[in-house]
């Protein structure tokens, strides 16, 4: 009996409890539509600490001018506290109409700061001055926004678990111009960041090339057999540039050796049983990085997705987007 | 570092006006600090250890202490709170700490005005609270957006935005007494005429310009002769100085003649009792009353501008009957004072019956003597009387009334001394007489049997001008204090009296804008504000439309396209692009854009790269070129 009450009592307790966190889950807004106008109803207006140190000097000032009957203090004490209602309007000002975007996040691997950038438009013909962020607890960047123009906020968070990292809401404020009042806004912003697998920290060799049959595919001795320049494109990796050939201003020449078609390593999901999920996607994040480093070239086989073998920042990518993404 | 030196520019400036009332040490002390402040953020040296302030604090405090033998009241209380002020420099290392400074630096602005309320002061005080907002701003400022000519515009902009705000403050804020005492030296430094006059205090008193009130007569004012204002009545003569011990009990027997003259007095405070009020007064300002000689006394001393109205007979008959107390003290003198001119007097009463006749003889000696009217008497000797009737004949309305008065006594007569102010000069701008510090006088009256207290000028037998025309006229010019040279001049009288007309109105609305007047003011703009509660509404309300007329002003008169030409047309192009569904990413840069938008719609792509260059050049580049080229280019641009 005494058990089933303590349960009874238990339950009552608890219940309540997984109801306002349902009902907290139903009425938490939506992630905004990017972009988003900051209008009257967005922008929340308090006095700062300071401005209530402000109030506190001006009720002494007060008291001393009934006390003094002092004509003059009546009238500063009355500037300064109009001073400060103007204030506030000024400072409503400094945040109402910009409008707020997403602005591009570089990928991270996990255990690295992941950084989001917020872009503001200001749309209008003043120019908007200290507008600071703050999100998770972390101060961001202060930014002023010139008439017309863009300018953009970051802010870092610790990117903890690979995938796509969702950017939590964050605060937009200023208390510019005179600090006696704070004008802030909540923005959840759909907004992302990659994030890569924390790559193994060990080094352990690449795994043994598996001799492949194709056209054009000479059996060179390495990078020792330099072959001649060719132009360098977007995306190819910056070391086998002839910076030599920068030097003399001759332009992005890539070197190109006699073993540039080297054998092809491919980075098996399957090579590496035994392992955890998230080890084995370490590891292979580690041959990723390691292959590129070597300028060695390297395909990804994960189950359910194929990476042909590649070279260069571009393929870098695309391997490491494939092995954050994998199972999410 | 740039804020540091508004910082210490707006502090600099709100202690200016407070160097005349501080130590002498304390003003290059505030100076020391503030360099040493400039040094630390230079980084030539560190913020001072904390027992070495301790240590400062405790000297200065301790240096106060000793020059004032207190560290409360006005002037110790200022002087500590500017040092700590200065000392507070060397530990402000918090972005709070530098607000707390700046707090303090307009709390120091008011305390100026413990000191003066003058226009000038005022205006000088309106330019530091602009300097301390404009470094407020500064600091708030993070990234240096600002450059100094906006950041002092935007400072003045919220000033100006404020003071219609201020204004319905002011006139509608429920005024109330105050709510305790004061301390003891709050209204030092006041000049007017004191309890006690011996040769010399009037005539320094002369050399002050500082008004003592003002006067508007509801009809013509009477001529100058006629005006004498009342003041310390002086019963008891010492050998040296006159003066009234203990204030005579009773109540004066007056007999008013003629045709009242109704005025309003302004009275500048002078930290004494005395209301002024035209030889007689029917009645007496409300809270006053009157001694037994005439004396009119508020509850309090004046510390305060005091406004009321008066009904005076400039023909009266004051004290038909003597008390004989009153007789003896009348009559009374020091036993071994002067006997030469008490032997003058023994021997006019032996040979006149009539006092009156006693009167004029005294008066004839002055008048035919060679006697001089003169703001520079010559050092008096022991027995000051005889010494100025019988060698030096030199010498300025407190000479003629006391040796005047002595004579009396000694021939018989009950005489006393009255002190007050005659004369004053008219402006014709406000149409209101002036009555200065420079117009104070000392005259005599005596008791005649059937005509009771009878006023007797002895000056006027002298300098016949100081009573027709006042003290400008009746001194030789070389003595005349600086400020009452060259009046003939009349743009200059006419300047100067202009200039006492605005500090009149300044007065009267502005800073005697009191309980009273508010009251006034306001029951007569419209009855429902008489009560605290129709204030306190229409400050709400008046507040409230006012708010809201700034901010739609601040709306309406924000630029809304742009005031620059290159910026708006490079938007207009953006803008025709994104209708055709290629927005710019805010990220985006303008040749990143370009470069996409070219990708997208190569049929456009020359359009686009001519117009995103000559932007690229006009927005980035060094050389000036027209925004012509541009605005063309883009209202060619249909894509």
């Amino acid at each position: 009996m005494a058990g089933l009450s303590q349960r009874v009592a238990t339950w009552a307790t608890h219940r309540p409890l997984r109801a306002t966190a349902f009902l907290r889950q139903l009425l938490r807004p939506a992630p905004d539509a990017a972009p988003v106008t900051l209008t009257q109803r967005r922008i929340y207006v308090l006095p700062t600490r300071a401005g209530l140190i402000f109030a506190l000097m001006l009720f002494v000032m007060l008291l001393g001018s009934i006390n003094y009957a002092n004509s003059m203090g009546f009238v500063l004490t009355f500037l300064l506290g109009s001073l400060a209602l103007v204030s506030i309007l000024h400072t409503w000002r400094n945040l109402a109409r910009l409008t707020v975007s997403a602005g591009k996040g570089t990928a991270v691997f996990a255990g690295q700061d992941a950084r989001f950038e917020v872009c503001l438009d200001n749309p209008g013909g003043i120019a908007r001055h200290a507008i600071g962020l703050r999100a998770g607890g972390h101060a961001g960047d202060f930014t002023d926004v010139a008439p017309h123009q863009v300018a953009c906020l970051g802010f870092a968070l610790p990117a903890d678990t690979r995938g796509l990292m969702k950017a939590p809401s964050f605060m937009l404020f200023t208390t510019f111009p005179l600090g006696l009042f704070r004008a802030w806004t909540h923005l959840d912003l759909d907004m992302h960041c990659l994030v890569y697998p924390r790559p193994a920290p060990e080094a352990l060799p690449l795994p043994v090339a598996r001799a492949e049959t194709g056209a054009g595919r000479s059996h060179g001795e390495g990078h020792e057999d330099f072959a001649g320049l060719r132009t360098w494109h977007a995306g190819e990796s910056l070391r086998q540039v002839a910076w030599k050939a920068v030097a003399r201003e001759q332009g992005m020449l890539t070197k190109q050796f006699a073993g540039e078609a080297q054998q092809d390593v491919w980075l098996d999901w399957d090579a590496l049983a035994g392992l955890e999920t998230e080890a084995r996607l370490s590891r292979l994040t580690r041959w990723v990085l390691d292959a590129d480093t070597a300028g060695q070239r390297c395909g990804l086989r994960l189950p359910g997705c194929i990476i042909a073998p590649g070279l260069g920042d571009e393929h870098r990518r695309q391997c490491l987007e494939a092995l954050a993404r994998f199972g999410l | 570092m740039n804020n540091l030196v508004w910082l210490l520019a707006s502090l600099g400036l709100a202690i200016a006006p407070h160097l005349g009332h501080m130590p002498l040490w304390a003003g290059p002390l505030c100076l020391a600090l503030g360099l040493w402040r400039l040094a630390i953020a230079r980084g030539k040296t560190k913020l001072p250890k904390k027992w070495l302030l301790f240590l400062l604090t405790a000297a200065v405090t301790a240096g106060i202490f000793g020059h004032f033998d207190t560290l409360l009241g006005r002037d110790a209380g200022v002087t500590l709170l500017v040092i700590m002020i200065a000392l507070k420099l060397l530990e402000m290392q918090s972005q709070r700490d530098t607000l707390v400074v700046i707090f303090l630096s307009y709390f120091l602005v008011i305390t100026g005005f413990l000191y003066s309320q003058s226009i000038p002061m005022a205006l000088y005080l309106f330019v530091v609270v602009w300097v301390t907002t404009t470094t407020m701003i500064g600091y708030h400022d993070v990234n240096r957006g600002l450059a100094v000519r906006p950041r002092v515009r935007l400072a003045g902009t919220l000033l100006l935005q404020a003071v219609p705000l201020m204004l319905v403050l002011f006139v509608l804020f429920p005024r109330v007494p105050p709510l305790w005492g004061l301390p003891k030296d709050a209204h030092a430094g006041m000049t007017g005429l004191s309890d006690s006059m011996s040769p010399g205090t009037i005539s320094q008193l002369i050399r002050s310009e500082a008004i003592a009130f003002r006067v508007q007569f509801d009809g013509p004012p009477p001529p100058s002769s006629a005006r004498y204002w009342r003041g310390p009545v002086l019963w008891d003569y010492d050998g040296r100085s006159w003066s009234t011990r203990t204030p005579l009990d009773g109540s004066a027997e007056v007999e008013l003649l003629g045709e009242p003259l109704r005025y309003t007095l302004t009275l500048e405070p002078h930290n004494q009792r005395w209301l002024f009020a035209l030889e007689l007064p029917a009645a007496l300002p409300p809270g006053s009353r009157a001694s037994a000689d005439m004396q009119i006394l508020a509850q309090s001393p004046v510390q305060h501008r005091v406004r009321y109205s008066l009904a005076s007979h400039t023909r009266y008959r004051l004290g038909a009957e003597l008390a004989e107390n009153e007789r003896q003290r009348a009559l009374r003198l020091p036993a071994q004072a002067n006997p030469r001119a008490q032997a003058l007097a023994e021997r006019w009463r032996g040979t006149h019956a009539n006092p009156r006749a006693i009167v004029d003889e005294a008066l004839g000696l002055f008048r035919k003597q060679a006697f001089f009217y003169t703001l520079n008497p010559p050092l008096l000797g022991q027995q000051a009387v005889d010494d100025f009737l019988f060698n030096t004949r030199r010498g300025f309305c407190e000479h003629y009334a006391g040796a005047f008065v002595f004579l009396m006594r000694a021939a018989g007569i009950p005489a006393r001394v009255v002190t007050g102010y005659q004369g004053g000069a008219l402006n014709p701008l406000g149409d209101y007489l002036i009555v200065r510090q420079s117009d104070a006088h000392a005259w005599a009256e005596v008791w005649l049997a059937g005509q009771g207290w009878v006023r007797i000028d002895p000056t006027a037998a002298v300098s016949p001008d100081r009573i027709e025309s006042g003290i400008a006229a009746a001194l030789p010019e070389a003595e005349l204090p600086f400020a009452m040279t060259q009046l003939d001049l009349a743009w200059l009288q006419r300047a100067r009296m202009s200039w006492d007309l605005v500090n009149n109105n300044w007065n009267q609305w502005v800073l005697g804008y009191g309980q009273e007047r508010q009251q006034n003011f306001l029951s007569r703009v419209h009855a429902s504000l008489a009560s605290w509660q129709g204030m306190a509404i229409a400050l709400a309300a008046g507040i409230a439309a006012l708010l809201l007329a700034i901010a739609l002003w601040m709306l309406w008169h924000a630029p809304r396209r742009g005031s620059d030409p290159v910026q708006a047309a490079y938007r207009t192009f953006c803008a025709r692009l994104a209708r055709r569904g290629i927005a710019r990413a805010p990220h985006e840069g303008p040749a990143d854009f370009a470069l996409r938008a070219a990708q997208l719609r190569p049929d456009l792509a020359a359009q686009i790269d001519h117009i995103t260059q000559c932007y690229i050049r006009l927005r980035y580049g060094r050389q000036q070129e027209a925004a012509s080229a541009l605005r063309q280019a883009v209202q060619r641009f249909r894509p």
